[in-house]
């Protein structure tokens, strides 16, 4: 069975897809709104997150606890998230409630309430995630190595300060949302069991009439790179690594994929095999790909015990570099294997399917057939991704420790 | 979806739900064994042993294993818990045959002295992993707390001390005694032709011993009324774990105890959610149910600012006081199985969420159980039944520990 995807962009610039999934029951829905915490003003960061907080509480006809029922007498499994440039709404339940939740979340993006009374619990909840990231070094460790590799606002953390999140009011938060909140730039992006016209045409009643500005562009000031490290009495030492990858949409971008996939696709992978399985260093260490429209990075993370952690970091950055000394057909092999089974596989998931039509659509302006997908990923070689470690070695590297003591750079 | 299952002569069952117009093929090995089979001279043994699988046999290097998933594009793993260690992975269908291979040739590892001492500092970084997460910490010693001697309470991880001191025959001595025929179960979910993988699985499983593999210490827990504070000053939330006796795994009550833990403090809804993190007292709170061979329990936990967590103490009190007094309403509980409907439907898709459901209903039942069966028992959950779950194991007896900057707290009255 081809894959059935949709598309429409309604007048006001807000784009819709969907991808109808005969064999499922279910269907998820994801809306991507340019209105991330690098749009913060710079004395309140922590606003988008306080905002995606109080945006379900209450909106249009029903207050705060009514809203929250309604979504869960139809089962909506569901989540808010504030990342770098957007906020996501994601909710998933039975293909069959999803018109009825459609129209409750058109009443959260355009007629939330706000209410001030909830400014307060909203704040002292902020609070707490700022303490509580003590408690997660891992967490914190990433925070920092953000911080430090990309250029402000791209690397702040969306949490804030207690500072920042002390001068919030209700006029800003409702300010905000008036400044954020709109149909241009926004992604609607539905998948699973859904009748795509009346899908359509129900999304158009609903947002067809919004008017409203995107997002302001991005001013960025230089990174600040280099080596950070935190001071924590902990019993593992947390390393981070970042150094600059190509953007998705690049033409190298699949060769860039490779290239993590071989020293983090699955647990035969460079980094696994040398650091975790051959010396015993870790329990857990791995490379991934992250990635804005104009640039990308490869971040790298391991967790170790204090006294083993400068051997931990030491082998991790050679394997980065040894990279561009050659590359096997055997390890491109499985690469490819990995890659191919996960994009069928994300076939049986609704909402991977749903968040992957928006990521398609806003980095590409088009969502790819997985045809076009499997045939980049038949046609990865051990040459190509060499090529392109050597166009694109490890450097420029932003190096984060997070531990009782820093550790030696020596080997950068 | 059509359903079937067979025993091979060694005891070994053999179960597989087809589902045709799934993507992939998820495959488990269901061992009936984990920490709660350990005498405290091995703690830590089946989980060590879980990684051991992954070093390798006559037939495989730990490198080869590895190798071998990654080229047929497995999502694979293992996990083990107090009572079962699971080996699984998830495959497109062709590779079926390359991947029963692999899982059945590891189960029978070789367990070398190298791979022996090696992993065991992975072991030790993995301990050491967790010891700076408080929550799980906290987690570990609640769970000491109210299981007390009744082999539930045995670590799964084990102590730095107790993996120090284990022995390569130690090891194999365990699985001699525990990974035999009858104590395993093979799970299939997805797409798949079950006489060819029966085929495959007597081929590579038909010579494994059989034997007995009983388990000790099948009875209801005690449950203590416990009350403790760990101070721990690098730490800045405090971390609160209650623990309180519920049905077991193969009780009738199961699901009405899964609904009532939802409507007590699932993440959206629940009494927890409006009374502690809705006006935020609480960063997090809520309740979950875990049932076990023999005994059940409810795990609430807490997490918050440690100034405020005397007076959260008292809310959660004065919430478990009002449910065992008045029980749930009708609309809570409607509320409650729409959720539930929603969510096992959506689990259900994927052949990796239904290998697992089904494992799990044959290590615990002996039976088979449709996704629509599983409604179905959701469905039939009534307010008296969940009375009787409050009546049978009252929120009385808890063993209460909190982990955090804290170095006393009272007791709620």
């Amino acid at each position: 069975m081809p894959q059935q995807i949709h598309h429409h962009t309604f007048d006001n610039g807000l784009t819709l897809l969907a991808e109808r999934m005969d064999h499922v029951r279910s269907a998820s829905l994801n809306f991507l709104v340019p209105a991330g915490c690098v749009y913060d003003p710079e004395n309140e960061i922590g606003l988008a997150s306080v905002l995606s907080e109080m945006i379900t509480r209450g909106a249009g006809d029903r207050d705060s606890r009514a809203l929250s029922l309604a979504l869960d007498n139809l089962g909506v499994d569901r989540d808010e998230s504030v990342g770098q440039l957007h906020q996501r709404f994601w909710g998933a339940t039975l293909a069959s409630n999803i018109p009825a939740a459609l129209e409750i979340y058109a009443d959260i993006l355009r007629r939330p309430r706000l209410p001030k009374e909830e400014l307060d619990p909203v704040r002292a909840l902020a609070l707490q995630d700022l303490q509580a990231l003590e408690d997660d070094h891992k967490a914190m460790v990433m925070v920092e190595l953000r911080r430090r590799h990309w250029p402000l606002p791209l690397g702040r953390d969306r949490r804030g300060t207690p500072a920042t999140l002390k001068r919030i009011t209700p006029a800003s938060v409702r300010k905000h949302y008036e400044r954020s909140f709109g149909p241009r730039g926004m992604i609607v992006s539905v998948a699973g069991k859904i009748d795509w016209p009346a899908l359509r045409d129900q999304v158009e009643r609903l947002f067809g009439d919004w008017q409203g500005a995107g997002a302001p562009e991005l001013k960025l000031k230089k990174a600040i790179n280099g080596r950070g490290h935190v001071e924590k009495e902990t019993a593992q030492t947390q390393i981070a690594i970042a150094y600059p990858s190509v953007p998705f949409g690049h033409p190298d971008y699949y060769a860039a994929q490779g290239a993590v996939q071989v020293l983090s696709g699955g647990m035969g992978s460079r980094l696994f095999t040398e650091v975790r399985e051959k010396r015993n260093l870790c329990y857990a260490v791995w490379a991934s790909y992250q990635t804005f429209k104009d640039r990308a990075c490869v971040l790298a993370y391991a967790g170790t015990t204090n006294d083993r952690a400068q051997q931990t970091l030491d082998v991790t950055l050679v394997e980065l570099k040894r990279l561009a000394e050659g590359v096997t057909d055997e390890e491109v092999e499985r690469v490819r294997a990995g890659l191919k089974s996960s994009v069928i596989m994300q076939e049986e998931s609704t909402s991977a399917r749903a968040g992957a039509l928006a990521s398609d659509w806003y980095y590409l302006g088009r969502v790819r057939p997985i045809e076009e997908i499997q045939a980049a990923i038949d046609g990865l070689s051990a040459a190509q991704i060499v090529a392109y470690v050597k166009k694109n070695p490890p450097r420029d590297m932003t190096v984060v420790t997070l531990g009782p003591a820093a550790l030696k750079s020596k080997a950068e | 979806m059509k359903f079937h299952h067979h025993r091979l002569a060694n005891g070994l069952n053999i179960i597989g739900e087809i589902s045709p117009s799934a993507r992939s093929t998820a495959l488990g090995f269901f061992v009936r064994t984990g920490a709660r089979d350990e005498v405290s001279q091995v703690s830590g043994v089946s989980h060590f042993l879980e990684h051991m699988v992954f070093k390798g046999t006559p037939r495989r290097t730990a490198l080869d294993v590895n190798c071998d998933f990654d080229r047929i594009g497995a999502n694979y793993n293992a996990f083990t818990s107090e009572e079962n260690t699971v080996f699984y992975a998830a495959v497109l269908p062709e590779y079926v045959p390359q991947a029963v291979d692999i899982l059945a040739d590891i189960l029978r590892p070789s367990l070398r002295g190298e791979d022996f001492e090696g992993e065991k500092k992975v072991i030790l970084e993995e301990i050491a992993m967790y010891e700076d997460q408080p929550m799980w910490c906290a987690y570990d010693h609640a769970k000491k707390a109210y299981f007390a001697d009744h082999p539930l309470g045995n670590s799964v991880l084990g102590s730095v001390a107790s993996v120090q001191a284990l022995t390569r025959e130690q090891m194999q001595a365990y699985f001699d005694r525990r990974y035999v025929g009858p104590n395993i179960t093979v799970a299939a979910a997805g797409n798949f032709d079950w006489r060819g993988l029966l085929k495959l699985i007597d081929k590579h499983c038909g010579n494994w011993p059989s034997g007995k593999a009983p388990r000790k210490g099948v009875r209801p827990a005690a449950g203590r009324d416990s009350f403790q504070v760990v101070p721990k000053d690098k730490v800045q939330q405090e971390h609160v774990f209650l623990i309180s006796p519920a049905p077991a795994a193969d009780a009738p009550l199961r699901h009405a105890a899964d609904v009532l833990a939802m409507i007590l403090g699932d993440d959206t809804d629940s009494r927890m959610h409006w009374a502690l993190v809705d006006p935020g007292l609480a960063d997090s709170a809520d309740v979950s149910f875990h049932d076990y061979e023999g005994t059940g329990s409810f795990f609430t936990s807490l997490s918050c600012a440690p100034e405020q967590t005397q007076k959260n103490l008292s809310i959660l009190r004065g919430l478990f006081r009002q449910v065992q007094a008045d029980g749930v309403s009708a609309e809570e509980l409607a509320q409650a199985k729409s959720k539930v409907l929603s969510r096992v439907v959506r689990a259900s898709e994927r052949p990796m969420g239904r290998m697992q459901a089904l494992g799990m209903s044959w290590t615990y039942l002996g039976k088979y159980r449709s996704m629509d069966d599983e409604l179905k028992a959701f469905e039939a959950v009534t307010l008296k039944k969940i009375r009787e779950v409050l009546d049978r194991h009252p929120f009385a007896e808890m063993a209460t520990l909190a982990l955090g900057p804290l170095k006393k707290l009272r007791k709620p009255r």
